[in-house]
């Protein structure tokens, strides 16, 4: 075979190179990247049309307060997904996060205590499907956080003998049910843990190894990462975000019951695939998952406000999600025929 | 290619089993700087498990690895890296999430402050980026936009990173496993011209390949390996291809 085959490039090629950064793949792909905020804009602006109720600051406040707990458990469960896994088991783990805290506030009333009661539960659940899923060399974290998911069930109902657990020390009540003005305390706590992990996820180590872990897990391996540590570490983060929403749910009912966080892990993973992150892992920003936290929490905000039958939610939710991933799949064929255009002209 | 001195890495009486398979059979390499080495051979010849016992990710069951006339234990594929020793597989290990700092520098952040346990230092971000733009600009590897993840770039770029990320960190040696395999023709002409200038920059490169036409272009010498062991020893000329040939597929006389 000849080695010269190839011969040289076309002379226009670089200026076709020199255009594909404006061409229309390319920027399609920019829409794509914010196409979450897009599709959340286009339903508030649709909600607010529909309903004069909608952007008054009571349900402002309201829609906030009912999307924290989602947006929370979405922020970690993101990095769950990032490293190419899934945590099922948060829902069930906010709930006997909840009942611990309950049961403790039965034996002294601390907030600390309750506090530091319900976000240890947390991560000690956490640990243990991290632990397991390395260690216990299982093959897939659906299979550790499925079990979980009933384990923790499981145990809250057990501590809790099935019946709801009144009382609340006073910080958490307020953690979980009062506002500054209409600004929930619990949309600032939402905030300020976005800001973190948005810090985790850009400029710290450990944040970046995250990233690696779920791009390339042999490679991470090969540049020394320590990925079984990264991997345990988010199944503790998404454990500790579960008894993070255990502190506002208990706190805005004031108290704790093994019902709390029934289907939240779902609402979990769809905020956190509308957002756009992909389950090849690897990919996916905090921003987005809030995004997907505040849709779902609108979208069913809205069809209360407009008194549509509650039955829909679900089936509308669901459609949105399609959406979303259809959205995703476009951007992967985009990304493909620009990498098509770059191989013409590097 | 001056033949004075230890070489830079010297492989001597490599033994290798994976149980009743003897891999490795008192393999002899040397390796030089300034001097492009072929590892060459059929399939199940041995040269995977060699560069991999060079590169940390096996170790020998006997023999030495020497580099500049000293043993050393490339005991770990840390180990091989902290003696400036890089390998790029043919898989290429990149990340295909990550841009091209990323992925030079996963694993060995530049960050700080140094008094925090590693993990969780802040990433010194743009020095990261200044310092890989820099290498890829002295290899002349051209990457339009330094911001895009390496998975949207073209086979040939991708390779081109995955070399010039080993070389930006190879103190010694680079070895390249197969780095044309799954070229077109014009993107491997361009890793050719790389493997070259990591010659002239002095390095010691290994590549294994079955692309004859290439080896034939870039390499100084061709250790030809059949069954565990090296069968012989050449310098690729036109006159030589056909021993050298004859020595890989075992029809020599």
């Amino acid at each position: 075979m000849a080695s010269d085959a190839g011969g040289t490039p076309p002379a226009a090629a670089s200026d076709v190179a020199r255009r594909s950064r404006t061409d229309l793949p390319s920027l399609g792909l920019a829409a794509m990247r914010v196409g979450p905020a897009l599709m959340l804009l286009i339903v508030v602006i649709a909600a607010a049309t529909l309903s004069p109720v909608f952007f008054t600051t009571r349900n402002v406040g309201n829609v906030l307060s009912q999307t924290a707990v989602i947006a929370i458990l979405a922020l970690a469960q993101l990095l769950v997904i990032v490293t190419r896994g899934i945590d099922l088991s948060v829902g069930s783990n906010l709930a006997l996060s909840a009942v611990v805290g309950a049961l403790v506030f039965g034996t002294v009333d601390s907030g600390p205590l309750v506090i530091a009661a319900m976000l240890a539960t947390g991560m000690a659940v956490g640990l243990v499907n991290g632990a397991v899923l390395v260690w216990g060399r299982l093959p897939h974290p659906f299979i550790m956080t499925l079990a979980m998911l009933s384990i923790a069930r499981g145990l809250a109902l057990w501590l809790s003998g099935g019946q709801p657990i009144s009382g609340m020390p006073e910080s958490v009540q307020r953690i979980g049910g009062e506002a500054i003005g209409w600004l929930p305390y619990s949309a600032f706590l939402v905030a300020g843990l976005a800001l973190l992990t948005l810090l985790l996820t850009k400029a710290v180590v450990w944040g970046r190894w995250i990233f690696a872990v779920g791009g390339n897990p042999d490679a991470a391996r090969r540049a020394a990462v320590p990925v079984n540590s990264v991997v345990v570490s988010v199944y503790v983060l998404s454990g500790l975000a579960a008894g993070i929403g255990a502190v506002i749910n208990a706190g805005r009912l004031n108290g704790g019951s093994p019902t709390f966080g029934e289907l939240a892990e779902l609402d979990a993973i769809a905020a956190v695939v509308i957002g756009g992150a992909s389950f090849h892992g690897g990919r996916g920003h905090v921003g987005n998952a809030l995004v997907g936290a505040l849709m779902i929490g609108v979208i069913r905000n809205a069809m209360n406000l407009l008194n549509v039958n509650a039955f829909l939610q679900p089936i509308v939710i669901g459609v949105v999600i399609v959406l979303a991933v259809e959205l995703d799949v476009l951007r992967e064929r985009l990304e493909e025929r620009l990498r098509i255009i770059q191989a013409a002209h590097s | 290619m001056t033949a004075s001195g230890p070489p830079a890495l010297g492989v001597r009486g490599a033994t290798k089993r994976f149980g009743a398979v003897v891999a490795l059979d008192d393999v002899d390499i040397d390796a030089r700087r300034g001097e492009v080495l072929a590892l060459l051979g059929d399939n199940g010849a041995g040269k995977s498990t060699l560069i991999k016992c060079i590169s940390g990710v096996h170790r020998l069951d006997a023999g030495t690895v020497e580099m500049d006339g000293v043993a050393v234990d490339p005991g770990s594929p840390a180990a091989a890296r902290s003696l400036g020793i890089e390998t790029v597989y043919q898989d290429l290990a990149l990340f295909d999430n990550l841009d091209p700092a990323a992925n030079f520098y996963a694993g060995r952040e530049m960050t700080a402050p140094r008094w925090l346990p590693r993990g969780l230092r802040l990433v010194r971000r743009r020095a990261m980026v200044e310092a890989t733009a820099a290498v890829l600009r002295r290899l002349e590897v051209g990457v339009a936009d330094l911001g895009t993840a390496v998975g949207l770039l073209s086979g040939g770029q991708r390779q081109a990173i995955a070399v010039a990320r080993a070389a930006a960190f190879a103190t010694n040696i680079v070895i390249l496993d197969e780095p044309t395999a799954a070229l077109g023709v014009r993107e491997s002409r361009h890793v050719l011209d790389l493997i070259l200038r990591l010659r002239d920059e002095g390095l010691a490169v290994i590549v294994v390949s079955h692309a004859m036409d290439h080896v034939m272009e870039i390499a100084n010498r061709a250790v030809v390996m059949r069954r565990g062991r090296t069968v012989g020893e050449l310098i690729p000329r036109p006159e030589t291809r056909q021993q050298i040939v004859s020595l890989i597929v075992g029809g020599d006389g």
